[in-house]
């Protein structure tokens, strides 16, 4: 007798590898970016669909397939779930401590660089208040895009 | 930085110039900016001569080892006084221009339109 296709094994997986590749996805919206639950979520789902396909696997071997490449899905799954952890938890989070960085109530240090046109702009210049306005500006030091 | 450009006309109303600052060369930042649709300020500080006078180089973070600057925002008012600092602990999360908008608001007494 031919045993039925274990879908939910290959959904869990599909589901997993989701979690994990939608998270430049989900990393530009505000809701779910502080902290990543939308991927969460997936590996949630990927996880009950993987336990319910192993289930069916070694409980009923003779209605469902699944036993190994199950096994294998799943140690894939939880593989690439522990990556997911490691990188948002830990290789995201490798900065410098900036102690020393200019705090509230200080003086910002004054500079001087070129803008993408190659013009020189000074920090003295764009926190004036043009007219009526309160003025100032909003710095934003990023990594870069090489 | 999207997000803010978004916001850009929230921040020209209460007169607050959005500058971004990286290590890239004036040229990256041209081509980034046109392709982005980006039009506030994208500072080429390439020798990190003021990222680090922020205390914000990150040795080695960037390819081959390069020291680039580590995500950072500094709210400075139309005095020089930095008036709101976000030190993010992860790479992923940065400020968003709403936050910035909102505190904006609270220090200057106003309320959010």
């Amino acid at each position: 007798m031919k045993r039925n296709w274990n879908w939910s094994l290959w959904a869990g997986f599909l589901f997993a590898l989701a979690g994990f590749l939608s998270y430049t996805f989900f990393v530009q919206f505000p809701l779910t970016r502080d902290f990543p639950w939308a991927n969460f979520l997936l590996f949630g789902i990927g996880g009950i669909l993987l336990i319910v396909g192993l289930t069916r696997a070694f409980g009923k071997p003779k209605l469902y397939r699944g036993k190994v490449f199950g096994t294998i899905l799943t140690i894939l799954s939880v593989l690439v779930f522990a990556l997911f952890s490691y990188i948002v938890f830990y290789e995201l989070k490798q900065l410098p401590a900036s102690a020393e960085a200019p705090r509230v109530g200080q003086k910002a240090p004054e500079f001087t660089l070129p803008d993408q046109n190659d013009k020189q702009v000074a920090l003295a210049d764009l926190i004036l208040s043009p007219a009526g306005k309160p003025g100032g500006a909003v710095l934003i030091f990023y990594r870069g895009f090489w | 930085m999207r997000s803010f450009q978004q916001r850009l006309s929230d921040f020209d109303t209460r007169g607050i110039r959005v500058v971004a600052i990286s290590v890239d060369p004036v040229e990256t930042n041209q081509r980034h900016c046109r392709k982005m649709g980006f039009t506030y300020p994208f500072l080429s500080d390439a020798k990190a001569e003021v990222i680090r006078s922020y205390d914000l180089l990150h040795r080695g973070g960037g390819p081959k080892g390069a020291d680039i600057a580590r995500p950072a925002e500094f709210l400075i008012d139309s005095t020089g006084i930095i008036r709101w600092v976000n030190l993010t602990e992860s790479i992923g999360v940065r400020a968003r221009p709403e936050e910035v908008l909102q505190i904006f608001d609270e220090l200057s007494g106003k309320v959010a339109p």
